[in-house]
């Protein structure tokens, strides 16, 4: 291990010590404001895991997170709560591995409207399942405040921050940004591609869903429609694209400004919330083409640049 | 015979649903995310003018495709082009349209809840029953039918026949090739979007006289639609209008004989199953 | 939220310059979280929105609440929660801490109230809820001191509509043959899992039953096969889209069943406004008293105020789920919320309603639980303890 791996190691654990001690201020508004960027940057960042390197968008996030919550709407009256987290992976994950198995020989738009069709199709059979089992409501009552989401979310980040730390050190990160760049070549070299996609899509999908299964019980009443909505795997992938999926802390830089812009907008425009949220969003494309990393790596380059002029 | 027919209509719905986002995402290389939400304005003008002044929905579309087509040739003009010049790749100009047209999505619904609030939108024409060989459907229905037919034969004929329309298909097939004989592809790219739109507004019209829309119900016509673009192979109408019909027919089966609570899982699972075998579609060129 | 802590230093300041002037009370801040967008939007613009504008314009118009012998005005923060829960959540935190609420209103639907219930007891604002049908009440007003239910159990909304069907067969009326089917969603499977065995326990032989996925584009496999079955009734325990879908359907395929009920948006005026004359006889969920003063002069005033028409279930409970916080407000005379919720769990209201009266599980004990479209209204005909019911009608065709 270097020096510099070292000291990542160390910045990393000391922000991840700071964020957990935003409970501590007990404002209730910043702990919630704390939990939905905790809960994107999870999501953006194992998202970003599989799809930076790669460049293939996925979005099945909804799909996964959807059943994390229903393995804890399901489960919580007759588990402990917190055996229904591994449990909640262990599905993901197997979920995972059999669309990644199925689905990565499909490239560029057919994944992207593959996944978005998965998601959809999990939420019909599992509402189909509910009724034919005359359900009669999910309700996940617990005592767990906003405080505990939020330091299980930042722990699951601190997590999936080391994962990525890993892969990336890994073979098998190497070989999926070859895969990113030639997938032929990829190939060539004598890389598994299909195995090597698999084992990341799988990560993704086994976070997400513990993701879900922790958010349930903020939700008390599971329904599909808030489970499974369409909506966050697009906010994950926006998310993740604003900051940049070149590096490990890129979808992060786009979490936190996006949520405080949603935030701002939706607190000072209640009734063009949707309107200008769309705005901005086309601004951010026109203006920062490559997230927040690109724009990064730009102004680094321009100083260095300068430096070496002067 | 019904369940056929039943099918057939209903298949119908979908080629008009999808018939705009095939051209728009076939020729002009733009995966529109707010295709759902076009396919509401059209619709929700066909309630205004009807609720307002009696005006036919099947007269509205002769209002609502012209503006349609500005205001998507504008759209293309002044938000896509750029983005399109800029792309180094395909891959590119496929983030940036996801991420473009998807915040025009929003835009889109907040002006319809701004000019038209978010109530719920339905009204009844022609909510009478035609009897065909016996059984009873709706004539809405039928008469969405008999549009769709003639909207994807006009514009099948039109792209093999008429000049302009083999131009756009050879864009389609290849923006690069095209260029070199001579073709202005950015023009062309901007009329094949902003026809798309039309189509997809006049579809909308159509629809809504059997199904109930309001401000939010876009996001559910764009994930049918690229569905069944995707399935029908990108920038062919013979493969869209084909997978509408498998699709309307599959679902209209699976509703009679297996259980309507399976119809879209059904429908999901059909196109998953038809992606794994025929990764490009019915009538799609393999991807270079 | 910046800009009002300003705006508040900025009046603060001049206040103390003028003092000794006469000067308006400080208003007090009403915070409302309820969908603009999202699957719920549709429901919320007929239900919730409007009852807020209504009220808040009568009030005002009078010079406002008079609390501690000071007559203060309403200033109303709304936000829209996409039908969101976690923006539901983070919108009513904000309210609280960021825009110092006085009182915070109980957000639209079942799972949007759920999604608040924690932090609306935590926060100690009463959560008068008027659009959450839940089987739990009892689970949730033991964990959540502070919500209180006006729409009523799931479980009576589904039995007394069999219950119905059930006077009418004896009644010799119609015949023993049901067809049944549901939303798949979360509403709908609630209704049809209750439904279900109390059709099978009435004595009603289920001739069809299925369910559909919310978001079907065509209904009609399912009507063909209903009237295949030869049914003397229908019943769907039906969402806002497919009510509308399957009505449509049924007369296209000309089920001509006695007794026709759909669920949820049954009792919009859209419904009304839609099928016309055709909607005569059909029976669906809610209800109300239409022949009762207090409810037209409501429906009249809504209507003048904000332009749009009351649904005949939820939005008079919603309105009367603000006279409640109303009338405790002004009788105890404090915005001390605590307080509130104890007049409110201990006093009996009057309201546009009737009277309503919380049981030991916070449970507004008296509602409709089916109506039917009578002469261009949806009149109740089915309740658990209110006045005004009219004898139910028979469906005869859809001219």
């Amino acid at each position: 291990m270097k020096r510099g791996d070292l000291s990542n190691l160390a910045w990393g654990a000391a922000l991840l010590v700071l964020a957990a001690l935003l409970p501590l201020t007990g404002d209730g508004y910043l702990i919630s404001l704390g939990v939905t960027i905790a809960m994107y940057t999870v999501l953006a960042t194992s998202w970003a895991l599989f799809s930076g390197p790669t460049h293939y968008i996925s979005l099945a996030t909804a799909a996964f997170f959807g059943v994390g919550t229903y393995v804890t709407g399901a489960g919580i009256d007759h588990l402990p709560y917190w055996t229904l987290l591994p449990i909640a992976a262990v599905v993901g994950g197997v979920l995972a591995a059999l669309v990644g198995l199925a689905t990565l020989r499909l490239s560029g738009v057919y994944f992207v409207i593959f996944t978005l069709g998965l998601a959809e199709m999990t939420r019909q059979v599992v509402t189909w399942y509910q009724n034919k089992t005359g359900h009669k409501g999910t309700y996940v009552l617990t005592d767990l405040t906003d405080n505990d989401i939020y330091w299980q979310l930042v722990a699951l980040a601190g997590l999936v921050f080391l994962i990525g730390w890993a892969v990336g050190r890994s073979r098998l990160g190497f070989a999926l940004r070859i895969i990113g760049d030639d997938e032929d070549v990829a190939r060539h070299v004598g890389i598994n591609t299909a195995l090597s996609k698999v084992a990341l899509f799988i990560v993704s999908g086994a976070v997400a869903a513990v993701v879900g299964a922790i958010i349930a019980p903020r939700y008390v009443y599971i329904e599909p429609s808030t489970a499974f909505t369409p909506m966050l795997s697009f906010q994950v992938v926006i998310m993740a694209l604003l900051g940049g999926t070149g590096r490990l802390w890129g979808p992060l830089v786009g979490v936190i400004p996006f949520t405080l812009l949603w935030e701002a907008i939706s607190s000072s425009f209640p009734n063009q919330t949707t309107l200008l949220l769309g705005l901005s969003f086309l601004a951010i494309v026109y203006l920062l083409p490559g997230g927040f990393v690109g724009l990064w790596d730009r102004v680094k380059h321009r100083s260095a640049r300068r430096r070496a002029l002067a | 015979m019904d369940i056929l027919i039943t099918g057939l209509i209903l298949g119908g719905t979908y080629a008009l649903i999808a018939m705009g986002l095939n051209l728009q995402y076939g020729v002009s290389r733009i995966m529109n995310l707010a295709n759902g939400e076009m396919l509401v304005i059209g619709g929700f003008t066909a309630f205004a003018l009807y609720t307002a002044g009696q005006v036919s929905p099947l007269l509205t579309i002769f209002i609502v495709a012209p503006v349609a087509y500005v205001l998507n040739w504008l759209v293309y003009r002044i938000m896509l082009r750029p983005l399109v010049k800029r792309a180094k790749s395909r891959g590119m100009l496929e983030q940036d349209a996801i991420l473009t047209t998807f915040g025009l999505s929003f835009v889109m619904v907040g002006l319809m809840l701004w000019a038209f609030g978010g109530d719920y939108f339905s009204y009844s024409y022609l909510a009478r029953p035609v009897v065909i060989f016996g059984d009873n459907f709706g004539l809405n229905r039928v008469v969405a039918f008999g549009c769709a037919a003639l909207l994807c034969a006009g514009l099948y004929l039109w792209l093999n026949v008429s000049r302009a329309g083999m131009a756009i298909r050879a864009v389609a097939v290849s923006p690069e090739n095209a260029r070199l004989v001579g073709i202005d592809v950015p023009k062309l790219s901007a009329r094949a979007f902003a026809l798309g739109g039309a189509v997809t507004a006049v579809g909308g019209a159509v629809i809504s006289t059997f199904l109930t829309l309001d401000a939010s119900t876009g996001v559910m016509f764009t994930m049918k639609a690229l569905i069944i673009v995707i399935m029908g192979g990108v920038g062919d109408v013979r493969g869209t209008i084909l997978a509408a019909l498998v699709l309307g027919l599959g679902e209209t089966l699976v509703a009679t004989f297996i259980d309507p609570g399976l119809t879209l899982a059904a429908a999901y699972a059909l196109f998953i199953a038809i992606l794994l075998f025929r990764p490009q579609g019915f009538f799609g060129r393999k991807p270079t | 939220m910046k800009r009002r802590t300003f705006f508040k230093a900025t009046t603060l300041l001049a206040a103390s310059l003028v003092a000794g002037a006469a000067m308006a009370a400080d208003p007090i801040i009403v915070g409302a979280v309820a969908p603009k967008t999202g699957p719920l939007a549709g429901g919320a613009a007929v239900t919730h929105w409007p009852n807020i504008a209504l009220w808040v314009k009568e009030v005002n118009e009078r010079g406002g609440l008079t609390v501690g012998g000071e007559q203060r005005m309403l200033e109303v923060i709304e936000y829209d929660d996409q039908t969101n829960p976690a923006e539901t959540i983070k919108a009513v935190q904000r309210l609280a801490t960021q825009d110092d609420a006085d009182i915070i209103l109980a957000p639209y639907s079942t799972g949007l109230n759920l999604a608040a219930a924690p932090i609306f007891d935590r926060l100690g604002f009463p959560q008068i809820t008027s659009s959450a049908a839940t089987d739990q009440i009892g689970e949730l007003s033991a964990q959540f001191n502070d919500m209180f239910f006006l729409l009523g159990r799931s479980s009576d909304l589904a039995e007394d509509a069999v219950e119905v069907l059930a006077e009418l067969r004896e009644a010799g009326e119609i015949g023993n043959r049901v067809a049944m089917v549901n939303v798949a969603d979360a509403f709908g499977i609630e209704l049809a899992a209750v439904g279900k065995p109390a059709l099978e326990a009435a004595g009603f032989e289920l001739v069809y039953e299925t369910s559909y996925p919310l978001g079907t584009p065509d209904l009609s496999p399912i009507m063909k096969a209903a009237k295949a079955a030869e049914p003397d009734a229908f019943v769907a325990w039906s969402y806002p889209p497919d009510t509308f879908g399957l009505t449509e359907q049924a007369m296209i395929e000309e089920l001509n069943v006695k007794a026709f009920y759909t669920a949820v948006a049954t009792a919009f005026p859209a419904y009304g406004g839609r099928f016309g004359a055709a909607a005569e006889g059909v029976m669906g969920i809610g209800g109300v008293n239409t022949a009762s003063p207090a409810f037209q002069d409501y429906a009249a005033r809504l209507e003048a105020a904000t332009g749009s028409k009351p649904d005949y279930w939820a939005s008079g409970m919603m309105y009367a789920s603000l006279q409640i916080l109303e009338e405790a407000i002004e009788t105890t005379g404090t915005l001390d919320m605590a307080e509130v919720t104890q007049f409110i769990k201990d006093n009996s209201f009057e309201t546009v309603m009737g009277t309503i009266d919380f049981d030991d599980e916070n449970n507004n004990t008296a509602y409709w639980t089916v109506g039917q479209w009578q002469g261009g209204e949806f009149k109740g005909i089915k309740e658990t303890g209110r006045e005004g019911a009219v004898a139910p009608i028979l469906k005869t065709g859809w001219e």
